[in-house]
C-alpha cells in the first residue's frame, strides 16, 4: 500500500467518523465542542500557512479572525445583512482588506520586528473593538446574532451547524493543501528557508509574503464568520492577543507546517480547556504544563509524536530481535 | 490499483455519510434527583477576588440550611469563567448541555452576563443575576428567563446620586469612569439626573479598565476645577485611584461622589483608613447599615471568612435565600420553569442584609439606595475591618427607572459614551 493510499484511507475514515458522530448518540455538548474544533482548526491552519510555510510568525491572526466575526455581528445588527453566502463573502473580504493594510505596515520588517508590528496591529484592532462603542458595542460585545439558513437547510440547531463547519473545514484543508503543493506554495517555502536566495533568483519576496498574508486572512476571516454564528455573540475577547496566542498554541501543538496537524492542536486546546476547567480551578496551570510538555518532548507537534513512538517501538522490537541468539 | 482503492474508499464514505444523515439520533431521557445549580463565577483572572466572594456568600447560606430547599438537595457546581465572556459562554454550555444544570446563577462581569444570557434564554434555563448589573438585561433585553435576584442595575444608585449632588449645592461636576459598559451606565445615571436638575457636567473622563497610573486623569480633573467629582471604579482600579487621589492631595480639595464599587468593602479593606475615611458613595448595600438583618449577616460572614462581606458576597447569600424561599413555595418542583420563575418573582423580602426588596416586572429589584460614608468600624465589626460604609441617608423603594415613566425611559438608548442622558 503506497503512502498516498494510506493517507486517503485515513482521511476517508476520519471523515466518515466525523459525519457519523452526531448520529451515534454523542451528547450535543460534545458535538458543540467539535464544531468549535472545526472552526479553530481552520484559523489554526490559516496561521500555519504563515508560520509553517512562509516563515512569518503573525501575532495579528486573532484580529483577522475577529474582523470576520465582527462583520457578521455588525452586518446583522446594523445593516440587516444576514444571508449565508453574502456574509461569508463579506467576512472574507473584510479580513483580506484588513490584512492588505496590515501587510503594508508589518512587512516592512522581518523576524522579531514583524512579530512586534503584528502585536501592535492586533492591539489596535482590539482597542477599536473595545472602545468604539457605537459600532462594536465595546466591552459588552454584540449579541442577538442568528444562524442563517444554508440554502433550504435550517442549521440553527447544533447538529446542523456541526455539518456546516465540518464542510468548511474540509474545504479549507483541501484548498490549503492545493496551495502549499502548487508552484506558489513552493516559492513560499523558498521564502521561508532562504529569502535572500529567492531574491537573487528574481522572486519578489515581499510580494509573496504579502499575498500569503492576504490568503491566510481569507481563511481566518471565514473561520471568524463561522465562530460568530457558533457563539451567537462577539466581544473584544474574540480578537484579543490571548486569542492569537491560543491559535498559535494550536499550531505548535498540532505540528508546524503540517496543516492537518492543526486539527489535533485545535481539538486538544478546545477539549482540554473545557473539560479541565470543569474539574479543577487550576486548569490554566495544567494547560500550561501540557503545552510545556508537548514543546519539550514532541517539538514536531502531536502529529510527529505518533510516528516517533511507533519508530521507537519498532526499534526496540528490532533490537530485541537482534539480541536473540 | 491505487486509484481504484481511493475511489472505493470515497464511494464507501459517501454511502455511509448518506446513511448518517437519514438515521435519527437516539433521544435521551431526563432523570430526577437533586436540583442542579450552575454557579458561574470568575475564580481566576482579573475578577478572581469577586468570584471568591460570590462562592463564599452562596455556600454560606446553603451550609446554614443543610443544602436543601423544598425537600430537595441543592447541588451546586462552580464553573470558572476566567473573567472572560467567551469562556463564560463555554462554561454555560458545559453546565446546561453536559451536566444538566437546571438553574444558572452568576456570572459576575456585565460582558459575561450579556454573553451567557441569550444562550440560557434560548435553552429556557432560568438565569439569576445577583451581581451582573448591565442595565439592558432588565430593560431593553429583559426576558422572562432572566431575573436580577437580589441584584441591581448599574444606574439605579447613581440616578439618586445625581439628585443628591444637586441638593448639596454642587453645580459643576466632572465624571471619571472606566471605559466599559459598567462605567458608562454608572456615569450616565448620574449625569442624566444631575443635569436635569440644572447642574452642569463639565467634563467626562474615561480611563481603560486596568489602569495602574491614574495621575494623568487626575491632572485633567484638577484642571477642570469641578465642584465635585463623580467616580466609578472597580477592584484594583479603585485601590489605585483612591491611593493616588489622596497622595496627590486632592482628597481634601475636591469632594468625591463615588459609585457603589469604588468604596466596596473588598477594596477599602486593603487601603489605609486615612485614604478612604469620609468618602461619600451610593449603593444598594451598606455593610455598616444599622439594621438587625445586616448586622446578623456581617457577623456570620465575619466568623466564617474573617472579613466583612463585599456586596458580591452579600448578593449571593441573599440570592440563595431568595431562590430557596421560592423552591420551598413550589415544593421543589423546579421542573416547570414557568412556575419556578413565577415563584421567584413573587417573593418579597420584607427585610434582608440589603433591606427590603421586591422585583419589578422587568426582573430587577426595587430596593433601598443608601448614601454611604466610609468611617472607622465600631463594635464587633472592628474585629474584621478598619473601615466600613455606614448609612447617612436612605432612599427607600428605588426603581431602576428612578422617577421616569417606564415607556419614556426605555425609548432612550442605554448609556454609552455618546449618550449620557444630557445634551452636551
Amino acid at each position: 500500500m503506497s503512502v498516498r493510499t494510506r493517507w486517503a484511507i485515513a482521511a476517508a475514515t476520519g471523515l466518515i467518523v466525523a459525519l457519523l458522530l452526531p448520529r451515534l448518540g454523542v451528547p450535543t455538548f460534545y458535538i458543540s465542542l467539535l464544531t468549535q474544533t472545526w472552526i479553530f482548526a481552520i484559523v489554526a491552519m490559516s496561521l500555519d500557512l504563515l508560520v509553517g510555510f512562509t516563515g512569518l510568525v503573525n501575532f495579528s491572526q486573532a484580529a483577522l479572525f475577529g474582523v470576520g466575526a465582527y462583520t457578521v455581528a455588525i452586518g446583522a445588527t446594523r445593516f440587516h445583512i444576514t444571508g449565508f453566502a453574502e456574509v461569508i463573502v463579506l467576512g472574507i473580504v473584510a479580513a483580506v482588506l484588513t490584512a492588505a493594510l496590515f501587510g503594508l505596515v508589518a512587512l516592512r520588517s522581518e523576524g522579531v520586528g514583524f512579530i512586534i508590528m503584528t502585536i501592535a496591529l492586533n492591539e489596535i484592532v482590539w482597542g477599536l473593538a473595545y472602545q468604539w462603542v457605537s459600532v462594536s458595542g465595546g466591552d459588552n460585545g454584540i449579541t442577538g446574532i442568528v444562524r442563517p439558513h444554508v440554502g433550504p437547510f435550517d442549521v440553527s440547531a447544533n447538529t446542523g451547524y456541526y455539518y456546516v463547519c465540518l464542510a468548511f473545514f474540509v474545504l479549507a484543508l483541501a484548498l490549503l493543501l492545493i496551495v502549499v503543493r502548487s508552484p506558489f506554495g513552493l516559492v513560499l517555502k523558498g521564502v521561508r528557508e532562504t529569502p535572500r536566495r529567492m531574491l537573487a533568483l528574481g522572486y519578489n519576496v515581499w510580494l509573496y509574503r504579502y499575498l500569503a498574508l492576504m490568503l491566510s486572512a481569507g481563511f481566518a476571516g471565514m473561520a471568524g464568520v463561522l465562530f460568530a454564528w457558533y457563539n451567537q455573540f462577539v466581544g473584544p475577547v474574540t480578537l484579543s492577543l490571548d486569542q492569537t496566542t491560543q491559535i498559535l498554541i494550536m499550531v505548535i501543538l498540532g505540528g508546524i507546517g503540517t496543516l492537518y496537524g492543526q486539527l489535533f492542536g485545535a481539538f486538544v486546546v478546545v477539549f482540554l480547556s473545557n473539560e479541565l476547567s470543569a474539574v479543577t480551578q487550576r486548569w490554566e496551570m495544567i494547560l500550561g504544563l501540557v503545552y510545556f510538555a508537548v514543546v519539550m518532548y514532541a517539538p514536531g507537534g502531536l502529529v510527529a509524536l505518533v510516528p516517533r513512538l511507533w519508530a521507537r517501538l519498532r526499534g526496540r522490537r528490532a533490537a530485541l530481535a537482534t539480541e536473540e541468539p | 490499483m491505487r486509484t481504484s482503492t481511493t475511489a472505493k474508499t470515497a464511494a464507501l464514505a459517501v454511502a455511509l455519510a448518506t446513511l448518517a444523515l437519514v438515521t435519527p439520533a437516539p433521544s435521551r431521557s431526563a432523570d430526577p434527583g437533586p436540583i442542579k445549580v450552575a454557579l458561574l463565577a470568575p475564580t481566576s483572572g482579573s475578577a478572581a477576588a469577586a468570584g471568591h466572594d460570590m462562592v463564599a456568600g452562596w455556600e454560606l447560606f446553603w451550609k446554614e440550611h443543610g443544602g436543601k430547599a423544598g425537600g430537595r438537595t441543592i447541588q451546586t457546581t462552580v464553573y470558572d469563567t476566567a473573567s472572560n465572556a467567551a469562556h463564560a459562554l463555554d462554561q454555560a454550555r458545559h453546565a446546561v448541555e453536559q451536566d444538566g444544570a437546571q438553574v444558572v446563577v452568576g456570572p459576575y462581569l456585565a460582558n459575561e452576563g450579556l454573553a451567557v444570557a441569550p444562550y440560557t434564554v434560548a435553552h429556557r434555563i432560568p438565569l439569576f443575576l445577583p451581581t451582573v448589573s448591565a442595565d439592558d438585561l432588565s430593560q431593553r433585553q429583559a426576558s422572562a428567563f432572566i431575573i436580577k435576584v437580589a441584584g441591581w442595575s448599574s444606574s439605579l444608585p447613581t440616578h439618586v446620586a445625581g439628585v443628591w449632588a444637586y441638593e448639596q449645592g454642587y453645580r459643576k461636576v466632572a465624571t471619571l469612569a472606566n471605559s466599559y459598559a459598567f462605567g458608562y451606565e454608572n456615569a450616565g445615571g448620574f449625569a442624566q439626573t444631575f443635569s436635569e436638575k440644572g447642574g452642569k457636567i463639565i467634563d467626562q473622563v474615561w480611563a481603560p479598565l486596568g489602569t495602574a497610573d491614574y495621575s494623568p486623569y487626575i491632572s485633567k480633573i484638577q484642571a477642570d476645577k469641578p465642584d465635585a467629582l463623580f467616580v466609578e471604579m472597580v477592584g484594583a482600579d479603585a485601590v489605585h485611584f483612591l491611593q493616588q487621589w489622596s497622595s496627590l492631595g486632592l482628597k481634601s480639595k475636591i469632594p468625591l461622589i463615588a459609585n457603589e464599587t469604588t468604596t466596596d468593602q473588598s477594596n477599602i479593606r486593603s487601603i489605609a483608613p486615612e485614604i478612604v475615611e469620609g468618602i461619600t458613595s451610593f449603593g444598594h448595600f451598606a455593610e455598616g447599615r444599622d439594621a438587625a438583618p445586616t448586622r446578623a449577616f456581617i457577623d456570620k460572614y465575619g466568623k466564617a471568612e474573617g472579613v466583612l462581606p463585599s456586596y458580591m458576597a452579600t448578593s449571593f447569600y441573599t440570592a440563595a435565600q431568595w431562590i430557596g424561599q421560592a423552591i420551598d413555595k413550589i415544593h421543589g418542583n423546579t421542573g416547570d420553569a414557568g412556575m419556578f420563575l413565577g415563584a421567584v418573582r413573587q417573593i418579597k423580602l420584607a427585610e434582608s442584609a440589603f433591606g427590603p426588596m421586591v422585583l419589578d416586572q422587568y426582573g430587577a429589584p426595587v430596593e433601598n439606595v443608601y448614601v454611604r460614608k466610609v468611617v472607622a468600624t465600631s463594635g464587633d465589626a472592628a474585629k474584621y475591618a478598619k473601615t466600613w460604609n455606614v448609612v447617612i441617608k436612605t432612599y427607600p423603594h428605588v426603581s431602576q427607572f428612578w422617577t421616569y415613566k417606564v415607556a419614556d425611559y426605555l425609548k432612550q438608548p442605554v448609556y454609552s459614551p455618546s449618550f449620557q442622558g444630557y445634551t452636551k
